[in-house]
């Protein structure tokens, strides 16, 4: 399938399931956790094209998430900008973000750029709890509009954009995968000296990779003060973001747009279950193990597993 | 005389304290065969690093083809047409053979003026790179799959992928039988039949001496000797770098 074909198809996909969801299911939870798992999509997707596509381990999703979250409380405060423009712009601040944590990559590789990205979370929520206007340690009181501007509830409203959002980055993430763009990072994955010697210019394609996983991770942020109406520093930047953006695509698989798709679903419904069901604070235990047992038994996450068991199968 | 198509003039090289190397002087003629070589530790691999870009020199300058490249990244250096395999080979280990060769026809053929290959075009271009160094029905495979011989085969295609004019070698044959020398020999012979100058670097004596039109060595960072390979390797300078005194 060609790219412009598979935005369609991922469109009508999404816009039916959009429509059925609506239709089906009356309990304003369900929207709620279908929320965190779409946003889970997301994180892991723009994880993804920088971690697994390009090889640099990013273990600063938190601080990108959070950006975004935070751009929109200062917009909140400051205008009454429609909740999509927000993103747009939370996007821009994380991208920005993005972009200079790509010029680390000329000195720092494999796990001193991961070390270096933890450090950069770190920056990012000392620089917000000292924030005053924003709340800073103690948090801030973001008070949703009654009416949401698309018929049904506001978290109705929250979970449409996100399913939007989820579309735009599913698809950047296949467009990326199948192009020109997608095999240079690859090169530079596997050898970034040779990908270099083979005239792929890496820093070029570096800073793409952090800039739109940056941006996309900053976007999925935006709506989360509205979504919980109450942000503070130690939630937003909270470890769970980095370990499940981690870990997701390493279950599913990060070869492949697929692979974040199956990890978020499977992870993030199994911890929303969790907390429905037993304790929210089992979450981590649960991904832990999880990531444990599938770095020992299937390395290449759920979809090299499937690939390797339909190749055996034809040869 | 043939042009000359890379200047070397005063080229020197530190790392920290150490002096890697000193006052190189070369030039590549074009079409030449130059064999390169020296003792371990005398600095051919950090000279072909500062020649293809993936270091940079401290002093002296550089240029290909009549134009000063000194500082210019190395992917800048490849689009401009020159090339260089790896001493140990650094395939893309996740990628088939053909997308292995794939990377330098996208970025580097495509990426020059006026040049713009179809994916059909590239395919048939890849395969037939492969069905050079008799890879052909690997194209599918992984660079896992491949011997020893064939990984040097593969590094060569993708440097030769990239339509350079000049090819620097860095040790295509170390490790190899004999007769897997003679293979790489024989590749190499054609690439420089059909235009391509060729910078060999070796240890192998054997294969220097039959495949090099002029020989270069160096000593400890420095050039000692710079001629006809008979001539070059009397040098009583060359005799007790290697043979001692």
């Amino acid at each position: 399938m060609g790219a412009a074909k598979f935005w369609i198809v991922s469109f009508v996909v999404s816009v039916a399931f959009l429509i059925l969801t609506r239709w089906l299911i009356t309990n304003e939870y369900y929207f709620f956790a279908a929320y965190q798992v779409l946003q889970f999509i997301v994180l892991a997707t723009a994880w993804n094209i920088l971690g697994g596509y390009t090889g640099y381990t990013n273990f600063g999703t938190g601080a990108f998430f959070a950006v975004g979250a935070y751009s929109a409380v200062v917009l909140h405060k400051l205008t009454s900008l429609p909740v999509p423009v927000m993103m747009l712009i939370g996007g821009v601040m994380s991208g920005i973000i993005g972009f200079g944590m790509g010029y680390l990559t000329l000195r720092l590789k494999g796990v001193f750029f991961a070390i270096a990205t933890l450090a950069l979370a770190i920056v990012a929520q000392t620089l917000i709890v000292n924030w005053d206007y924003v709340g800073g340690a103690r948090g801030v009181y973001v008070i949703r509009p009654q009416h949401a501007p698309i018929s049904g509830s506001y978290v109705q409203y929250l979970y449409s954009l996100m399913l939007a959002l989820t579309w735009v980055s599913v698809a950047i993430a296949r467009t990326i995968e199948r192009s020109q763009l997608g095999l240079g990072f690859n090169a530079i994955r596997d050898d970034e000296l040779a990908a270099e010697t083979a005239g792929v210019p890496t820093l070029r394609l570096k800073l793409i990779a952090t800039t739109l996983s940056g941006a996309l991770m900053g976007m999925s942020g935006a709506p989360l003060p509205y979504y919980v109406t109450y942000l503070d520093p130690a939630s937003s930047f909270n470890l769970s973001y980095a370990v499940n953006s981690v870990a997701m695509p390493m279950i599913g698989g990060m070869t492949s747009w697929i692979g974040p798709i199956v990890g978020a679903v499977l992870l993030g419904t199994i911890q929303q279950l969790a907390t429905v069901t037993i304790s929210s604070a089992l979450n981590l235990l649960i991904v832990g193990v999880l990531l444990i047992v599938f770095v020992i038994i299937a390395p290449n996450g759920i979809v090299g597993l499937v690939q390797s068991r339909w190749r055996a199968r034809i040869r | 005389m043939a042009e000359p198509i890379l200047e070397v003039s005063g080229l020197g090289k530190r790392f920290g304290g150490f002096v890697a190397l000193e006052n190189i002087n070369i030039m590549v003629e074009t079409g030449e065969r130059l064999g390169l070589i020296g003792p371990n530790g005398s600095g051919k691999s950090t000279l072909v690093n500062c020649l293809s870009g993936t270091l940079h020199h401290d002093s002296g300058n550089v240029a290909f083809d009549g134009r000063r490249i000194d500082g210019m990244p190395a992917y800048r250096r490849t689009r401009l047409g020159l090339a260089r395999s790896f001493q140990l080979p650094k395939p893309f280990r996740s990628l088939t053979l053909v997308d292995n060769l794939r990377i330098p026809l996208l970025y580097t053929v495509n990426a020059r003026h006026g040049a713009h290959l179809s994916n059909a075009e590239i395919g048939e271009r890849c395969r037939a790179l492969l069905a050079d160094v008799g890879l052909a029905d690997k194209a599918r495979r992984l660079p896992r799959d491949l011997t020893q011989v064939e990984m040097r085969k593969l590094e060569l295609a993708r440097a030769v992928a990239s339509a350079p004019r000049l090819l620097f070698a860095d040790e295509a044959m170390a490790g190899l039988s004999p007769s897997e020398v003679e293979e790489i020999l024989v590749v190499l012979f054609r690439l420089n039949e059909q235009g391509i100058t060729i910078v060999l670097i070796e240890h192998i004596m054997r294969a220097v001496m039959s495949f090099s039109t002029r020989l270069v060595v160096l000593v400890a960072g420095q050039k000692i000797a710079d001629g006809a390979p008979q001539e070059a390797i009397r040098n009583p300078e060359v005799e007790r770098a290697y043979l001692g005194e």
